[in-house]
């Protein structure tokens, strides 16, 4: 098709503001599937994505619309994979940016609308969900306006439910959208963005394109050129909303190349794509090599499962070029893997596709970041540990956020003071509306990865929307604090934390480990220390009595069976040294700040 | 199963005069009509057993309930049809014990009585349901003395809600007065299920910390008057006080040695060959089975070698002789033995004997836990 006649876009919706419910409809006004094939979401195809509400993995599919060649490309909807996000947008020359008409703007719709802008797009405001009767459809649309810099009379007002103004929406992306305009000539070099990939057992990776300049064949030899990597197409072709083989993608077109690898991580989101015989120099900017942020150890609960947790890392790996891992082995809790995450949201992806679809039962430490470390011999190293952080240290420095927060305005006060606490730098505020406040902070990102959301949540009564993006490193005057059970210290339980919070988490790490973990026959010492400076101490007194009162005649078996479960308790507990230390103990770290049990 | 050789019976006899709120057998309150039909469905289940027994028993327990609140015409019916025993007892409750049951338990052959005393406070009994008073125990204990009985056990309990250090102290006291042959002290458990732990649960869980010491309480006070700590909750006069008796329970010995026994009565246990049993708990059911000279049912366990290696164990560490451990090897964790010993909770693996040292025998049932393979 030519290019006059395409029309790419994205929808920037929060969750919830029903960016799905929309392209289900847009599949079903443009007769791409049909009533029978009707399913509810048909873009979320995982198991996972359609429970949770949240996209993970973008796709892109073709509609025809009054002789437009429409490519609607889904993207992932949350805040951790912002990068791919922002893939997705370069790939489209317009977005729809949805709000809900009951809700408002959120912080997420305020981030993908400053990246959508960035991108040079050409910005559809929409207003959905207007049939709900507690929907303002006014007030969201002056937000929206206000946000984007547009006339609230142009901002459209929908029911993707219902399907009311659906057409509208239609009509605006072929009027307002650009079309492409790449070079189409036959002999230009060819150039294509990969905004994303997956991974299909029986033809490797199938690389999701966009079609910037000259065009791709089937069997055609291509490469990727930041990675290198080098194959040949075996198909291309697009989706609608299955996927459908074509001769060719021309510039302009959104589709799919089907490229026989058997490693995900060979062809990463950003790559441009380019053909062997017309080869272009340069490739298409914006290429950012991802790297893991968010760290976790992940331990199987039963060590003899630890060749299960390996295969379903390598399996879930396929599918996610962002997912990092390696063996860790642990004095407490034995072999795992020491994983690495773009984000919360990305960990607890990870974390529930293990359990849930590898049926796994996982101890998962306390996450902590990537830190950069200069040694006092000069050496520079990333530690994703930490128990790994060296002792002698010049110098180390930390991830930092830009955090931007939507509160009603009552909440600016309880949400400045966490953000305080949190080592956080105001950036700026600025009024959505007479009622809600942007509130832009800098914050270490180890200061969020723990209990940040729930805090905010519970201090703004769950009215706070939140989202961040990693700006850089910075130095921080950081402590690493041991934890020591009976003389032995205990790597999973060591942290890294600004020394000025050094003591009170010690303290309340060392609290919650005496409740967490029961008498033993003798007196546990608990400790913190940073290096050997001991900084928190608690004894567990060692228990008086065990006894088993009365036993006689018609009390043995019960009696039998009560030693048989206290000693299958004692079995789920990990050993450190001569303690028993049960699982729960080693979540301990997680939650320090929130209330006890 | 092997006729002819099992030496201990186990009797169980329900009724109460009201129920305590802390108690979880099998009881049944009042119906003084049934009484007769009970002891005959007893009779007849003896009748149906009586080749498992020895000719010669060496003990019989009646247990309850309160076997002293049968009425006394049933109650002697029983006792006279039981088989000759050499340790014959019967639980009392003290409020039933009057000199005319005194003669009549001595005159039926007992020959020894464990009544439930629980406490001398009234503020404390009266949390444990109890009829009786301080008083109703010495009246009893007296009319025990006066009828001849001279193997008397006194059942104490601790850790009752309200009880301070100082209530046991006084307790431990007033019991010692009465010169008991033998006391058996239990702490008090809130069992599932029960009126007792649905009022004061909550508070038994808040004393726990300030009670963890009344049991360390119990054996030295005991122990300094002169009593054998003999089993994890059972203390008894030394035999060089006794004139040479040895005043431990011989029926519950069998049990704490693994014994094979005969249960009869609804929700009695009978353990004989590696089989255990319990009858069914429900009197109507029990009565009518043997009404038409059947068994009444019964939920039969299997108890394996493994399982019953397991029991020696348990059961033979209550006991303040060392468990002879030939034959149950694999029933052990070895290395948990080890470290134990280390930790000087255990004493004796090596030696083909095992015992729990003095401190180890208050922390009995975790050790045991944790030995057990």
């Amino acid at each position: 098709m030519e290019q006059e006649r395409i029309r790419n876009f994205s929808i920037i919706a929060h969750i919830d503001h029903g960016k799905s419910t929309l392209a289900d409809r847009i599949l079903e006004l443009t007769e791409t599937v049909t009533g029978r094939e009707m399913r509810e979401q048909v873009l979320d195809t995982m198991e996972l994505e359609r429970e949770r509400g949240i996209t993970i993995k973008a796709q892109a599919v073709r509609v025809s619309w009054k002789g437009h060649e429409l490519n609607l490309i889904d993207t992932p909807g949350h805040v951790d994979f912002t990068y791919e996000v922002s893939r997705s947008l370069q790939a489209c020359e317009g977005a729809l940016l949805v709000v809900d008409a009951a809700q408002g703007i959120e912080a997420q719709t305020v981030a993908n609308a400053y990246l959508a802008i960035e991108n040079d797009l050409e910005i559809i405001p929409a207003v959905n969900k207007i049939d709900l009767p507690q929907a303002d459809p006014d007030a969201a649309a002056a937000e929206i306006a206000e946000l984007v810099g547009e006339d609230p009379a142009r901002v459209l007002r929908i029911s993707a439910k219902t399907g009311e103004g659906v057409e509208a929406v239609l009509d605006a992306i072929v009027e307002r959208i650009p079309p492409p305009s790449g070079d189409v000539s036959p002999e230009a070099p060819a150039r294509a963005l990969v905004f994303d990939s997956s991974y299909d057992q029986y033809r490797g990776v199938v690389a999701f394109v966009r079609m910037v300049d000259g065009s791709f064949t089937a069997r055609e030899r291509l490469r990727a050129m930041a990675a290198g990597t080098r194959f040949e197409a075996e198909e291309v072709g697009f989706f609608s909303p299955t996927m459908r083989a074509a001769e060719s993608l021309g510039a302009g077109e959104v589709g799919y190349v089907i490229t026989g690898l058997k490693d995900v991580s060979r062809l990463r989101v950003g790559d441009t794509l380019t053909s062997e015989r017309r080869s272009a120099d340069e490739p298409l900017p914006g290429y950012k090599d991802v790297k893991p942020m968010v760290f976790a150890g992940l331990f199987p609960t039963d060590s003899d499962d630890y060749p299960d947790l390996r295969d379903a890392l390598e399996r879930l790996k396929l599918n996610d070029a962002a997912l990092f891992y390696e063996p860790e082995t642990s004095n407490a809790l034995g072999f795992g893997f020491r994983c690495g995450f773009l984000g919360l949201l990305h960990m607890e992806i990870v974390r529930e596709r293990l359990e849930r679809e590898f049926d796994l039962d996982l101890i998962v430490t306390a996450p902590n970041v990537a830190y950069r470390v200069v040694t006092q011999t000069g050496e520079e190293v990333e530690v994703h540990n930490p128990a790994e952080m060296p002792r002698e240290i010049e110098r180390v420095e930390e991830p930092y956020i830009k955090a931007s927060i939507i509160v009603p305005k009552d909440y600016v006060g309880p949400v400045m003071e966490l953000n305080t606490d949190r080592r956080g730098r105001f950036d700026h505020m600025e009024y959505l509306s007479e009622e809600r406040v942007l509130l832009v902070y800098e914050l270490p990102l180890a200061e969020i990865v723990l209990d940040y959301y729930d805090q905010l949540k519970s201090r703004t009564r769950g009215y706070a929307s939140f989202d961040y993006d990693v700006i850089d490193f910075r130095e921080g005057d950081l402590a690493r604090v041991d934890v020591l059970i009976a003389g032995e210290p205990v790597d999973a339980l060591s942290l890294i934390v600004h020394r000025d919070a050094a003591y009170s988490r010690g303290r309340a790490l060392v609290d919650r480990l005496r409740e967490e973990i029961p008498r033993q026959f003798f007196d546990v010492p608990v400790q913190a220390a940073i290096g050997s400076r001991v900084i928190a101490r608690e004894t567990i007194k060692a228990k008086r009595k065990d006894v088993l009162a009365k036993c006689y005649g018609g009390d043995i078996t019960r009696k039998r069976k009560l030693l048989e479960r206290q000693k299958a308790g004692k079995r789920r507990m990990k050993q450190v040294g001569a303690v028993e230390v049960p699982q729960e103990a080693f979540l301990a770290v997680l939650n320090l700040d929130g209330s006890k049990k | 199963m092997s006729p002819g050789s099992v030496r201990h019976l186990y009797v169980h006899l329900p009724f109460c005069a009201s129920r305590c709120g802390y108690c979880d057998f099998v009881t049944v309150v009042g119906r003084r009509g049934q009484h007769p039909a009970y002891v005959d469905g007893l009779l007849a289940e003896l009748e149906l057993e009586r080749e498992v027994l020895a000719p010669r028993l060496e003990s019989i327990f009646l247990g309850g309930g309160t076997p002293t609140f049968t009425e006394p015409t049933e109650l002697e019916r029983l006792l006279r049809a039981l088989p000759p025993a050499l340790e014959v007892t019967v639980e009392a409750n003290p409020e039933t014990v009057t000199p005319e049951l005194a003669e009549l338990l001595q005159e039926c052959g007992v020959n020894r009585v464990s009544l439930g005393a629980q406490s001398f406070r009234p503020r404390l009994l009266e949390v444990l349901d109890r009829q009786a008073g301080p008083d109703d125990v010495r009246r009893a204990v007296y009319a025990l003395r006066d009828a001849k009985f001279d193997n008397v056990s006194l059942d104490l309990i601790y850790g009752i809600p309200g009880q301070s250090a100082a209530d046991l102290d006084a307790d431990l006291s007033d019991a010692l007065a009465l010169e008991p042959e033998h006391v058996s002290c239990y702490e008090l458990e809130a069992k599932p299920g029960t009126r007792f732990t649905h009022a004061h649960g909550a508070e038994l869980a808040r004393q726990a910390e300030a009670m963890e010491t009344y049991f360390e309480r119990v054996v030295a006070r005991l122990r300094a008057a002169g009593y054998r700590w003999y089993e994890t909750a059972n203390f008894c006069r030394p035999s060089g006080l006794a004139d040479g008796r040895d005043l431990r329970s011989r029926h519950n010995l069998a049990y704490w040695r693994g014994r094979d026994y005969l249960g009869l009565g609804i929700g009695a246990v009978s353990t004989i060959d590696g089989q255990r049993w319990r009858t069914t708990p429900r009197l109507g059911a029990y009565l009518a089975a043997l009404a038409v000279g059947d068994q009444p049912p019964r939920e039969l366990e299997e108890l394996s070698r493994d399982v019953l290696r397991s029991e020696r164990v348990l059961l033979g560490l209550r006991l303040d002789e060392p468990l002879e451990l030939a034959g149950l090897e694999s029933a052990l964790d070895w290395r948990a033995v080890d470290r134990l010993e280390r930790l000087g909770l255990l004493k004796g693996g090596d030696a083909g004997v095992l015992a729990l040292t003095p401190r180890g025998r208050f922390l009995g049932g975790g050790v045991t836990a944790e030995i057990l393979a």
